[in-house]
């Protein structure tokens, strides 16, 4: 069995809110709770959900940015989930990120070769031969012209910026990078040069992705497996065939359903889409029982009342839904079959 | 569906739009022309640039000049062209008869005023309704775009509005007026796919019961597929193809749509092994085209297209394309 690559385990991520003459903590923004997951070495794992479902914040704690509320994390058989910032630093050049926005992630004062070049001065000891030999080594994995190295970012097209931001993740040859909607503020004739490029490295450098992003259709392309959020906590996770073919949870079913195929034939006959009513609950003040219940057009009288367990309801698919309570995976004690690399959420898998 | 009507509420013929900035002349819109009649939906799509933006906001005003110049064309308002009318009367005519959703929603609703105040006061300017027709006109629309607890909330500021419920503010202030024609950019982008569906419901519903005209843009060819009755493809500031959605989407011609058509990944269906891509970037707008705006992408590119810039020609009914390769002509032979 491959062992995975990162795990991680009932991850919180609580933001205090302050309130008050005193700036008293009034109740915590609940933008992670409670999540697990692992992610196979050199396979991509999607992360979907709505706007504000606390994506971003997953793979930011996953990769440490934060010191984190709760749980564990794993990667590179290194458990990393209280370690000190300082102690961090080792680490670093393991995992990367890559961000939403490449015009924002780029410092405009810097020349490409600059952007690219620090963290090869930040963690490595190279020379400055070295290192400018090794800034145009990675200016052509991502298929940028070596003479634009003395360029800044204005000077490049959005999807050549994103392909810096790529490039300068790569330097310190990471396992692991956690792209946080890499291709969305790209046309959509950049996104699929991006997407193949991330692709071809992955195949090329046995990268390991944990891809987060709102475009289902993308992240169908992309992704091995695939992890659905919602408020905070997975509702779902599948390989990706399962995910899109056979949904497990109603949010995934109406997620899927909403989304608009590029085909007026298809869209002439859908008509059974599920449009949800009403907006998503915020994470400072979730309902009570099931998060989806609000929404949710299944809900029933259980709903409200018992958050539904995150749960391996077939092999290797999860859901966190009380429609399969009745379904009992062979045996109720905690197993770790080939197909599944995950473990049940709350409880300790530390020995 | 348009039946009967054949009417055209807006008609825009040869508009021209060029910024003039410090480092020259943009030309970000050549030669566009149009129709939509009532009741009808026309998408727009195009890549990000392509002059979708600027086109729409020159029809009726709305770009500051310096550095825009609307250099040419006619934007006929049932007869009435837009280009020629007194600012007042352009004034007039965008809080009534035009209604415009804009890309960026919190631009356009003004912060310092409650969301109710800011669709009242349109109604009650354009049509002429007293302080208690307009507040019940207000809920009503407010009502109508899903704004749960409408009458509770005409006392909020914008910001007290999740991103999702200020785009459908800026929808009813769009809708205040029963306007004649509707102009949406880029609607729903911000929003995520379970709010865009309650959305698109809505003006599908808005469509046929008012029989309002709608242009559409968007980058979401879903979208497009799903509501549009005609599309118009937009690249460096010109149309280069325009039909029905149907032909548009199952018999492309332009080697520009056909590229965009393949490179989008789709939920179900068959999954490509590899994306399609377009290489190469998107053309700078410096002059007047004198070419074809997509030559250096396209893969049938031959001489005639870096020498002269194709014009819109007919290949099949209502369906028009304005490139050389003869491959883009082959089912129909339309005017020469
Ligand atoms: N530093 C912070 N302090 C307080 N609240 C935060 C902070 N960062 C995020 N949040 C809140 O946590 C929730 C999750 O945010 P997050 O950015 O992770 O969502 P997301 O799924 O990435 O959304 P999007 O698709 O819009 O990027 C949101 O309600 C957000 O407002
Ligand atoms: N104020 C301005 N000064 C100079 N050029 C401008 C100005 N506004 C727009 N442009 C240029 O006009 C062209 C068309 O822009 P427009 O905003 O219409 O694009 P769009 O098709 O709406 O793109 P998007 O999908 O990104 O919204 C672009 O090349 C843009 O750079
Ligand atoms: S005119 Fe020429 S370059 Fe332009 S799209 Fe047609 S074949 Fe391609
Ligand atoms: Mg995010
Ligand atoms: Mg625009």
């Amino acid at each position: 069995m491959t062992r995975p690559l990162v795990e991680v385990r009932n991850l919180k991520m609580h933001f205090p809110v302050h309130a008050g003459i005193l700036r008293r903590q009034v109740g915590a923004v609940k933008a992670v709770d409670g999540v697990s997951f692992d992610i196979v070495e050199g396979e991509t794992l999607g992360l979907v959900g709505e706007s504000g479902c606390g994506k971003s914040t997953c793979g930011r704690a996953v990769l440490r940015l934060y010191d984190i509320t709760d749980g564990e994390i794993i990667v590179d058989g290194r458990a990393i989930g209280q370690e000190s910032q300082m102690s961090l630093r080792t680490m670093r050049p393991t995992m990367q990120m890559v961000f939403q926005d490449p015009q924002a992630s780029l410092n405009p004062r810097m020349t490409v070769g600059a952007i690219i070049g620090e963290p090869l001065s930040e963690h490595t000891r190279m020379s400055r031969a070295e290192r400018i030999a090794r800034v145009g080594e990675l200016m052509d994995q991502v298929g940028l012209n070596r003479t634009f190295v003395n360029r800044y970012p204005h000077e490049f097209s959005g999807g050549q910026r994103q392909r810096i931001g790529i490039a300068r993740a790569l330097a310190l040859n990471p396992k692991f990078i956690v792209c946080d909607e890499p291709i969305a503020a790209l046309d959509v004739s950049i996104q699929a040069q991006v997407v193949n490029l991330l692709e071809e490295l992955q195949g090329r450098l046995g990268l390991t992705y944990l891809f987060i992003s709102h475009d289902l259709s993308m992240v169908r392309h992309i992704a091995d497996r695939v992890a659905v959020m919602y408020l905070g906590k997975l509702v779902e996770l599948a390989p990706r065939d399962a995910l899109y073919d056979t949904p497990l949870h109603p949010y995934t079913e109406a997620l899927l359903s909403a989304v608009p195929e590029p085909d007026p034939a298809k869209a002439g006959q859908k008509r059974d889409r599920i449009v949800l009513q009403g907006d998503v609950p915020s994470p400072a003040n979730p309902p009570d029982g099931c998060n989806f219940s609000t929404r949710c057009p299944r809900v029933m009288e259980v709903c409200s009342r018992i958050d539904p367990e995150f749960r391996e309801v077939q092999p290797g698919h999860w859901a966190a839904c009380h429609l399969h309570d009745s379904i009992r995976p062979s045996g109720t004690t905690r197993r770790h079959t080939e197909a599944t690399t995950m473990v049940e959420p709350n409880k300790e898998s530390n020995p | 569906m348009p039946d009967g009507d054949t009417r055209n509420v807006l008609e825009v013929r040869g508009l021209r739009t060029v910024f003039e900035t410090r480092r020259g002349e943009v030309h970000a819109v050549n030669s566009v022309s149009f129709e939509v009649k009532p009741g009808e939906l026309l998408g727009v799509v195009g890549e990000s640039g392509s002059g979708k933006s600027v086109t729409m906001m020159s029809l009726v005003g709305l770009l500051p000049s310096p550095p825009a110049e609307v250099r040419e064309g006619k934007v006929l308002l049932d007869g009435e062209d837009l280009l020629q009318v007194t600012p007042a009367r352009l004034r007039d005519i965008r809080g009534s008869d035009v209604g415009f959703i804009f890309q960026d929603p919190m631009t356009s609703l003004n912060p310092v005023f409650t969301v109710g105040f800011q669709i009242m006061e349109p109604v009650r300017r354009h049509m002429g309704l007293n302080k208690k027709q307009a507040r019940a006109r207000a809920i009503e629309l407010l009502e109508l775009v899903g704004i749960p607890g409408a009458a509770g909330r005409l006392s909020d500021y914008p910001h007290q509005f999740s991103g999702g419920m200020r785009q459908r503010v800026m929808i009813a202030i769009a809708l205040a007026c029963d306007p004649k024609v509707l102009i949406a950019d880029e609607p729903t982008t911000a929003l995520d796919v379970t709010i865009q569906a309650q959305i698109l419901e809505i003006i599908e519903d808005l469509r046929s019961k008012l029989g309002m005209a709608i242009v559409w843009i968007t980058h979401d060819l879903g979208v497009i597929a799903g509501i549009a009755d005609r599309v118009a493809v937009m690249y460096g500031g010109q149309i280069v193809e325009h039909a029905e959605v149907f032909p548009l989407f199952n018999d492309p011609r332009h080697p520009y749509t056909r590229a965009l058509l393949k490179t989008i990944p789709t939920v179900s269906g068959k999954r490509a092994a590899k994306l399609q891509v377009i290489e190469g970037q998107p053309p700078m707008l410096g002059a007047a085209p004198t070419a074809c705006a997509f030559r250096d992408r396209c893969p049938l590119a031959f001489e005639r297209c870096h020498a002269e810039n194709p014009q819109r020609e007919t290949v099949g009914p209502g369906h028009d394309v304005a490139c050389f390769h003869p491959l883009a002509h082959t089912a129909k032979e339309g005017a020469a």
